[in-house]
């Protein structure tokens, strides 16, 4: 969660309202954020980090081990229309890049705006392309890995 | 900071599905149980309310749809104080 702290101010930038979930009590997020959070960067983690406690939030989102009685990690993109627009869900022992994430949601936000898509690896400023009949057959022509 | 006040125990919202009318009522136990996981790329989000803690202004609940609007990012992780 602190790596996703660190670059809240471009998140912000992007209009991003970042959420945490874990299982845990408010009481254990506020000494997690004081004891360790606001010690790895300063202020700590900026938004809210809310408590899953049982997991039904985590159960419906697919990402809760009745097991082990955690959220595994997953996370979400959520559009201004409320539609989920990506979802990316690891087992615990890897902790995610939130530069891709960054990535996603201005390819997410270009494509809203613009109505063109974004190739593989697509990043701004990067060439788009605009679907269509006369596309078809041709993306070799304008785009290559 | 604010002061902060709170009880010890508060009852757990979690999802709110539509036909809820009352997701949960004070005193009760465990209103809905969700096995399902419905949230789907394409499709609307589930909202949900938890109670959370929020720097530099104490506990309150949050609900995912109040952030109707904006772009958001909801991150699941396995524990606090944990390694990764």
């Amino acid at each position: 969660m602190a790596a996703v702290a660190a670059l809240y101010d471009e998140f912000k930038a992007l209009n991003v309202e970042v959420l945490s979930l874990s299982t845990d009590s408010r009481f254990v997020h506020k000494i997690w954020q004081e004891e360790e959070l606001s010690k790895m960067l300063e202020g700590g983690v900026p938004f809210p980090m809310l408590s899953d406690s049982g997991g039904k939030i985590g159960t419906v989102y697919g990402v809760y081990d009745e097991a082990a009685g955690v959220d595994i990690r997953g996370r979400f993109i959520i559009d201004p229309d409320f539609v989920v627009r990506a979802m990316e869900v690891l087992t615990p022992e890897v902790g995610r890049n939130p530069k891709e994430l960054l990535r996603q949601i201005k390819a997410f936000q270009h494509v809203v705006e613009t109505g063109e898509v974004t190739p593989s690896g697509w990043e701004p400023g990067d060439k788009t392309l605009t679907p269509g009949p006369d596309l078809v057959g041709k993306v070799w022509e304008v785009w290559k890995p | 900071m604010p002061k902060l006040t709170d009880g010890c125990v508060k009852p757990v919202k979690g999802p709110l599905l539509e036909g809820d009318s009352a997701p949960f009522s004070a005193g009760s136990a465990a209103v809905q149980e969700v096995k399902k996981v419905l949230a789907k790329v394409g499709k609307e989000a589930i909202d949900f309310e938890a109670s959370a803690f929020v720097a530099g202004k104490g506990f309150k609940p949050v609900k995912l749809s109040d952030y109707k609007g904006k772009w958001i990012v909801v991150c699941f992780y396995p524990g606090d104080f944990t390694y990764v």
